[in-house]
């Protein structure tokens, strides 16, 4: 679509071991935070498929069941790798690409 | 069966709730007419307008119409975002479901939202790079346009047919419900509005019915929860305990001996028939899991904003939102059960929810701010279907007009002028469409339409976007021919259901036993395009390959991607 603009700008950026290094960083930290979250929520549903009884034990003597801070940390479990994500992201990446993409003359 | 027909239904839209299958099936008491209700939604239609004719001044090119300009912050994105994704249903029915079963309730809203941290980590990025209208833009950016853009605009006007059926017959009926108006003249109402906003507006102004949308939910789901934890002593345990109280009396009251009723008292505290075997369960986690980051009007949200940077941001606002919002639907279901439950106002002779089972969240807005705050309730739930259609709307006609009209036949040689031209006429056709089924479908249960959506989401787009983003080996007859199989595989399987085959359509017992077909079909897409693209010895498959560094580099660098066109 865009292929006419900046080629040689793209090979020498794929060829920089910064981007590479940066690149394989990054991706193998958005696998590995989906594992989590996938494997989290499998878990969850897993608990809920073959032990129903546990989720319902009471905390501490009261009315409030296991199930309860569990459902509820899974939602905050989720927001929570969402924004370590971000600001990991806002903080690290972007000015790490920006600069490999400054000293290529983008 | 009930638990077979709820695993199945997972509805954005509506839960199949006992009382809301009364609703859906017509019997619904139809409600005295709600002046207040009705005033406070002819104020935000008002203003909607309002903003839609501003928006219309500023929509002159086919960017503005597609992606606002790409001028869009990523804060008010994530905003829309929620906008689009937090519906009527999800209000009213997993409220509705906690009021009735308690914990299962909870079960949903963690599927609804495990979705989106996936949509950030893998995609949103490089979407945001690589794209500049639709999903389809990045699908096929490597690839023979025709093939890929056809099967991505067919997948998107599945998607997005599924999705608008079931909000229009769910949308008459709620309407039906909250204002005393006839299910006809609530499904024109909804489609002549969402034609308004999309044909003048486009992307602004469905944007901007998106945020206030968003804010009046939030604000009065906010308060109701705050009311509730107020009557509690801001302690869950004693909302809880006073929940359970109310269940085990009701249970009492049935001639349920002490014991049992206790048992059914307590029950509300742990999962109930929600999922019975795991192969359910998995299927259904992966088809919420990976539909969210296959829904063709999510992900064409990702190209109003400037950058990948405000991309991610987008998601991190919309997660955080979309999660503040299930916590408060919980509060809120659980102070039904205390504030509504004991409240024979409430209830009719049986000591069922009068008006249906989908009423829990309303009359509890009654009970906290009588008359007035139930009428802004009711007014917040119009809305919200609203600014739903809209969203879908555009999406389907950015697919015919983007992907099918401007690429496929004139080969990119288009002018913006042509692709908005079309794009309004396709607006004009999808809206009569979307009222026509509407009607037509007002007596068929259309739970399963959105579960239907979701899984053509998860197999379909989904395998082909992460694939040709990830993987350099996938040429464009294994994007275009293996999604297809994955789309099939998942629209057959779903006829062949309980809830389809048996629920919908009353065929016996149904051939697939599951509740959700994902679990074979979104694997069935993935090795679709992979052993395609594996023995694809095609001239146009070396140049797809060919195509992938440069792909790459530009999905993960930003160089070269499409700008704001607004400043």
């Amino acid at each position: 679509m865009t292929d006419g603009e900046g080629a040689d700008l793209i090979s020498a950026v794929a060829a920089d071991t910064r981007y590479v290094t940066l690149v394989k960083h990054r991706s193998r930290l958005g696998w590995w935070l989906s594992a989590i979250i996938f494997l989290t929520f499998l878990g969850y549903l897993m608990l809920i498929a073959f032990d129903k009884a546990l989720l319902g034990l009471p905390l501490a003597g009261g009315v409030t069941s296991l199930g309860i801070p569990v459902g509820l940390g899974v939602i905050l479990l989720a927001v929570a790798l969402t924004a370590a994500y971000v600001t990991y992201a806002n903080r690290h990446f972007d000015a790490a690409m920006a600069k490999i993409l400054k000293d290529h003359g983008a | 069966m009930r638990a077979t027909l709820i695993a199945l239904t997972f509805p954005l839209i509506l839960l199949p709730a006992p009382g809301f299958a009364a609703a859906f099936e017509g019997e619904a008491q139809r409600q005295p007419t709600n002046w207040v209700a009705i005033a406070m939604f002819v104020a935000f239609v008002g203003l909607t307008l309002w903003i839609t004719k501003a928006a219309a001044a500023r929509t002159r090119t086919a960017s503005d119409f597609y992606t606002a300009g790409g001028g869009i912050t990523g804060f008010q994105n994530g905003l829309a975002m929620a906008g689009d994704y937090m519906s009527a249903a999800s209000f009213l029915g997993i409220s509705a479901q906690i009021f009735n079963d308690g914990y299962d309730g909870l079960i949903y809203s963690t599927g609804f939202l495990v979705g989106w941290p996936i949509l950030l980590f893998l995609m949103a990025e490089r979407l945001r790079n690589l794209g500049r209208y639709t999903f389809a833009d990045v699908a096929s950016y490597r690839f023979a346009q025709p093939p890929v853009r056809s099967f991505a605009a067919i997948s998107t006007l599945l998607v997005v047919s599924f999705y608008l059926i079931a909000q229009m017959v769910g949308a008459g009926q709620l309407i039906k419900l909250l204002f005393g108006l006839p299910y006809a003249v609530a499904v024109l109402i909804v489609g002549a509005l969402m034609m308004l906003y999309v044909l003048f507006g486009g992307m602004r102004a469905t944007t901007w019915v998106q945020i206030i949308k968003a804010v009046l939910l939030l604000g009065g789901a906010s308060f109701m929860a705050f009311m509730v934890m107020a009557h509690v002593g801001f302690s869950f345990e004693n909302l809880f305990t006073r929940a359970v109280e109310v269940k085990t009396d009701a249970a009492l009251a049935k001639g349920v001996n002490g014991a049992d009723a206790a048992e059914q008292g307590r029950s509300i505290m742990a999962p109930g028939n929600f999922i019975k075997d795991p192969v359910s369960a998995i299927s259904f986690g992966l088809a919420l899991m990976l539909g969210t980051a296959g829904l063709p009007h999510i992900l064409m949200r990702f190209f109003t904003v400037p950058d990948a940077k405000e991309a991610r941001k987008s998601v991190l606002w919309a997660t955080g939102w979309i999660g503040y919002f299930y916590i408060l639907t919980f509060i809120i279901g659980f102070g039904a059960i205390v504030l509504v439950g004991t409240q024979a106002d409430y209830l009719d002779a049986e000591g069922a929810l009068r008006g249906g089972g989908n009423m829990a969240a309303i009359h509890l807005a009654h009970a906290i701010g009588g008359n007035a705050f139930l009428g802004f309730i009711s007014a917040v739930a119009f809305a919200t279907i609203l600014a739903v259609v809209a969203g879908l709307t555009l999406s389907g006609a950015s697919a015919v007009s983007h992907d099918l009209y401007a690429t496929v036949f004139r080969h990119g040689n288009a002018t913006s002028a042509d692709e908005l031209r079309m794009s309004r006429l396709t607006t004009l056709a999808l809206g009569a469409l979307a009222v026509l089924l509407g009607l037509v479908f007002e007596k068929q249960n259309v739970a399963f339409m959105v579960s239907l959506a979701f899984a053509l989401a998860a197999s379909g787009n989904f395998p082909v976007l992460i694939l040709s983003l990830l993987w350099s080996g996938c040429t464009t007859r294994g994007a275009a021919c293996g999604g297809t199989i994955g789309l099939l595989t998942a629209f057959v399987l779903t006829l062949l259901s309980p809830a389809v085959w048996t629920n919908a359509f009353n065929l016996g017992t149904a051939p697939f036993p599951y509740s959700s077909a994902a679990i074979f079909s979104v694997p069935a897409g993935f090795m679709a395009i992979w052993l395609i693209s594996l023995f694809d010895r095609s001239r146009r498959a070396e140049i797809d390959k060919a195509g992938y560094p440069a792909q790459r580099v530009r999905a993960e660098t930003g160089i070269g991607a499409f700008a704001a066109s607004d400043h």
